[in-house]
């Protein structure tokens, strides 16, 4: 628990650190306020509403303001939606955060099984059926594989629905998508670690207690392969949660990489720092419960 | 031999291991015995055939090795012709192995407590509770201090003899008839290994458990063993008691082996080493296999390998001995 605290303030200073690339970004990006009045507008009226918005203040000025902000939770008003753009966040957050994990579970069901399954049976058929598929799986780009997973369930089967968010039948053609990439990478990182593992001496030790060769693998080989996988999935899962942004366009799942992508289209910055902002957190926090699992799976690593 | 009571029968034991279209033969026709309650050092450089000896009669040979001939007779049970699940039901009931490196032959992510509780469990149907009171009772046993405590400890955690006293308390949980220890003591330090070695004696005179105690350091041999078997490149070279071998060694290799350790005696002497190397396992000299670096060689050595003869209980496998002994007789 005292390392969680201390881990949370260590926090702090990183997400200065962000706050003030999100802001220098947006700084760079141009003048709004050409975007957001007509070209043909006076100047004294682009010259008020510079005033209006503090946009006339220097850089350091305008940093402090957005930090103010930032800490009561406001990054502006979006252009588009006329409202505060960090409920519009937020409003998508669940979406997004429902597909990153299903698309990490379907990640777990596949790799796990098959990784151990193609180590355990190294170069036989099914390890060269299962390496092959996982850098085919590796391969595929996710708008094709979306776009082929809906021609083949949804428009030829009619078992599944096309797009959308709503039922569970909606999540299980874009977990697929999203999940089938980072099944073949966690495939073939289990399976190393399994040929590695296997030849430990304690798989030895194991084996001559009389255990059965199946908690040999499950329990002893299995616990061990795990450690550095959890770091894949934390890391994956947090780019998932920013970045399925052509999986959520493909499937029109209404989730952050969709609003994130339409904000950038219509230069709604407001948005964009905001969908950033909670982005960076997110990451944050999923790094965080790596160390956690980490700790849980290793006793060797001492949280102190 | 006299084989008084005998536990365990190996006979002409082969194990090969396969790389490749070649055949390496690590352990090459094998045969020695271990009676009730007695203490064979098994000795040899690396890569003589010791290890490979102990996990053929585990059954924990991996592939590419394999057992390809004799019979490792455990009572009238021959070990090498048991099923997956009979050999199940020997490892660690029967017949235990401690490693020589405590800290690889522990699982790092489970307390120690919990790996000799697991041990108890496969063989024993008990509860999780009575088990856990087993395996602190066999820390006591071993020697450690705060038990309880240790229970929960990670390996990680422990000191090197410690963790040896972990590994003898889980060989020991299955109260076996055999412990195979492998090169027990080489990973610790020389004080931590009088006290292993000693934990092991009382073992043996306590529960009359055999124990087959493989090593490189005669130091140790002379230390704890009953009966020594000397391997060289997969055979059996000399198998005497203690005491004779010590006296007489007889085999060249052997004598070797001797003037190869050091002696409180003789501290300011160089130590000699053996001439040549360990013979490539791929490539084994014809003849007998200590002929490459044996400075008594003769012809005969070259081509034809000598028998493992017995005389008063010393057995040998060296021409040099068999015509000393056809020499006494005529």
């Amino acid at each position: 628990m005292k390392y969680f605290i201390k881990r949370l303030i260590q926090a702090v200073p990183v997400l200065f650190i962000i706050s003030f690339i999100i802001f220098s970004l947006v700084y760079m990006a141009g003048d709004p306020v050409l975007l957001m009045l007509p070209e043909d507008a006076p100047q004294e009226d682009k010259q008020a509403l510079r005033e209006a918005l503090n946009l006339d203040e220097p850089f350091h000025v305008q940093y402090m303001t957005f930090v103010g902000n930032l800490m009561q939770g406001q990054f502006g008003k979006s252009f588009t939606y006329g409202q505060e753009a960090l409920p519009i966040v937020l409003e998508r957050l669940p979406a997004t955060i429902e597909l990153a994990f299903a698309a990490i579970f379907v990640a777990t069901i596949i790799s796990i099984p098959f990784g151990i399954w193609s180590a355990t049976k190294k170069d036989s058929l099914g390890d060269v059926f299962i390496s092959g598929g996982a850098v085919l799986g590796k391969a595929m780009p996710n708008f094709w594989l979306g776009i082929m997973l809906i021609l083949l369930f949804s428009v030829y089967l009619g078992a599944l629905p096309v797009s959308g968010r709503g039922t569970i039948f909606h999540l299980i053609l874009p977990a697929i998508t999203l999940g089938t990439g980072i099944a073949a990478q966690i495939t073939r990182l289990i399976r190393s670690n399994m040929l590695d593992i296997l030849h430990q001496e304690y798989i030895r030790t194991a084996r001559s207690k009389g255990l059965k060769e199946f908690l040999v693998i499950y329990k002893h080989a299995l616990r061990n392969s795990l450690i550095p996988v959890v770091t894949i999935m934390a890391l994956q899962t947090s780019s998932l949660i920013g970045g399925a942004i052509i999986t959520e366009t493909v499937f029109s799942w209404p989730g952050l990489g969709q609003l994130l992508i339409q904000a950038i289209n219509t230069r709604d910055m407001a948005i964009v720092q905001a969908s950033v902002f909670v982005v960076a957190l997110l990451v944050i926090m999923m790094n965080l419960l790596a160390d956690v699992m980490y700790r849980f799976l290793d006793p060797r690593i001492n949280l102190k | 031999m006299n084989a008084v009571d005998p536990l365990l029968q190996i006979e002409d034991l082969k194990t090969y291991f396969y790389s490749g279209d070649k055949v390496i033969p690590s352990v090459d026709g094998v045969s020695f015995h271990i009676n009730k309650g007695e203490i064979v050092a098994l000795v040899g450089e690396s890569g003589c055939g010791k290890s490979v000896t102990s996990l053929s009669i585990l059954g924990l040979i991996d592939s590419p090795g394999k057992i390809e001939g004799g019979r490792i007779l455990y009572h009238d049970l021959d070990l090498t012709r048991l099923s997956q699940k009979e050999k199940l039901q020997i490892r660690g009931k029967e017949i235990s192995i401690i490693f020589q490196e405590p800290l690889a032959a522990l699982n790092p992510v489970f307390t120690v407590g919990y790996q000799i509780q697991e041990n108890i469990m496969v063989h024993e149907r008990i509860s999780k509770k009575k088990a856990k009171a087993k395996a602190i009772d066999l820390l006591i046993k071993v020697g450690i201090p705060h038990p309880e405590k240790v229970y929960q400890n990670y390996p990680h955690s422990l000191s090197g003899g410690m963790r040896q006293r972990v590994m003898i308390a889980m060989a020991l949980s299955g109260n076996p008839k055999l412990i195979i220890a492998d090169e027990p003591t080489t990973a610790l330090d020389v004080t931590i290994q009088a006290q292993i070695l000693q934990l092991l004696k009382e073992i043996t005179e306590q529960q009359r458990t055999s124990i087959l105690f493989i090593t490189h350091d005669l130091g140790v041999v002379a230390e704890i063993a009953d009966r020594v078997i000397v391997m060289y490149a997969g055979q059996v070279v000399e198998q005497a008691d203690v005491y004779s071998l010590f006296d007489n060694p007889k085999h060249p290799y052997t004598k070797a082996l001797f003037n190869s350790s050091p002696k409180m005696d003789q501290i300011d002497e160089e130590l000699t080493a053996i001439e040549g190397a360990v013979p490539s396992p791929f490539e084994k000299p014809m003849g007998c296999k200590f002929h490459t670096r044996c400075p008594y060689v003769m012809g005969k050595c070259k081509s034809i390998s000598p028998d493992l003869e017995e005389n008063n209980g010393h057995l040998v496998r060296c021409w040099l001995s068999t015509e000393n002994a056809k020499s006494e007789v005529t």
